[in-house]
């Protein structure tokens, strides 16, 4: 069932014309097919119609589209040239986040101090949208899992169970590591220079999907669980939202924090910032996974 | 049309024609998965213009010097950065709950093409 699903789903991307070519091709998984035939029959007649009718749509969409970009480029004439210092959008704000970063956020990446002290908040929205897609898309795909496995028992050919590709086990457990650490480094370096919670836990989400590949999902299974996502991601959001509720609350402004400020440029400074990267680490590695795992086999 | 000028802000206008071909893709094509990838051709439109609005000749990326700390006027704007970054965690959640939504209507009507899966539906309905 689920490779008729696949080979199909692949062929409904390969035809350049899908309406016509689907309803012609042998596969048609359709449960009525007699009332298809019919509308087929019933078709050939509005067949000359529907053919005008999308010429018609086709030209105007793409003299839309035509329109579209030929007034957003009447707007780029406009614009300030490129690569230029006296561009409106250098004004107070951004000079206020360069010459004062350092001093008021404690991070010599000035950009990790924009968006985790001075509009944390933001960032804080941000996760939250991440979590919030990734509990619709649970809600979406995993319901669906569990009733089609009520319904049709028989084992479907997961990837799982196909034998072990030693030349991608390998490279995955070799890989694999050196892939995870990196993105530890680069989520706890991210008050130090370029890097982040969001990328850091981009990468880390790209080598649990990796491992997942290659190991099969029993495997992974054993220390990365539903009850693992769940928990990490709700402890994550949940510091987060905590501690920048507990600094809103105590002014918002130069936060008097019980974490030291440290020096700047070693690793324990710039006070919440270290932190607050490594749960939004959290929180984007765990969605990673999630998605990747949810469109595999609806379940993580 | 000024030509100087649009080679001027050449990544400008690029990121316009970039959202151009996104928006066409988006309005052609009946498959639901072209439909998306057309839908991020736009983002990644929308991100190359913001991140070109920031960007200064001769400054360095936004990383203060321990040793010897550099004033204000050394570095490009921050805040595109911060944008984009907001932009691209958006985009892959509304990419991910797109291709979901996909994924179920596929389900149902076995099929991706638009057109069909309204007719099927309007079908359903009466």
């Amino acid at each position: 069932m689920k490779a008729d699903l696949d080979r199909d789903l692949v062929s409904s991307l390969d035809e350049a014309l899908p309406e016509e070519s689907h309803l012609d091709s042998g596969h048609l998984h359709r449960h009525d097919a007699g009332v298809a035939r019919q509308d087929r029959r019933l078709a050939a007649g509005e067949n000359r119609a529907a053919r005008v009718s999308l010429l018609v749509y086709r030209s105007i969409s793409v003299l839309a589209a035509l329109a579209v970009i030929l007034i957003l480029l009447w707007g780029v004439l406009d614009l300030p040239l490129f690569g230029r210092g006296n561009n409106p959008v250098e004004n107070e704000v951004s000079l206020r986040y360069l010459q004062s970063g350092l001093q008021e956020g404690g991070a010599v990446n000035l950009v990790a101090n924009m968006i985790l002290d001075y509009r944390a908040f933001d960032t804080l929205g941000e996760s939250n949208v991440l979590f919030a897609a990734c509990c619709t898309v649970i809600l979406l795909l995993r319901r669906i899992q569990d009733r089609e496995s009520a319904v049709s028992p028989l084992g479907e050919a997961s990837p799982s169970a196909l034998p072990e590709d030693p030349v991608l086990a390998l490279g995955a457990r070799v890989l694999c590591p050196v892939i995870l650490l990196f993105g530890i480094y680069i989520i706890l370096n991210g008050h130090l220079g370029p890097g982040g919670g969001f990328s850091g836990g981009a990468v880390m989400g790209a080598g649990l999907i990796l491992l997942r590949n290659a190991l099969g999902t029993e495997r992974i299974g054993r220390f990365f669980s539903y009850r693992t996502f769940r928990r990490a991601v709700f402890a994550a959001l949940s510091f987060y939202a905590l501690s920048k509720a507990w600094s809103f609350y105590t002014g918002a402004n130069r936060l008097p924090s019980f974490i030291p400020a440290g020096t700047p440029g070693a690793i324990l400074s710039a006070g919440l910032i270290l932190p607050l990267n490594i749960a939004v680490g959290l929180v984007v590695c765990c969605t990673m996974y999630g998605f990747f795992a949810l469109f595999e086999k609806g379940d993580i | 049309m000024d030509l100087q000028a649009l080679l001027d802000n050449r990544v400008e206008a690029a990121a316009i024609v970039l959202f151009g071909i996104g928006l066409t893709t988006l309005l052609l094509n009946r498959n639901l998965i072209r439909k998306i990838i057309g839908f991020s051709f736009m983002d990644s439109a929308v991100f190359l213009f913001l991140a070109s609005e920031g960007y200064i000749e001769g400054r360095t990326a936004p990383v203060q010097n321990i040793l010897s700390a550099r004033p204000a006027g050394a570095f490009v704007s921050p805040i595109p950065a911060g944008l984009v970054l907001t932009g691209i965690v958006v985009s892959v959640s509304v990419t991910a709950l797109m291709l979901a939504l996909t994924v179920r209507l596929y389900r149902h009507y076995h099929t991706l093409n638009l057109d069909e899966i309204l007719h099927l539906a309007r079908r359903e309905e009466e």
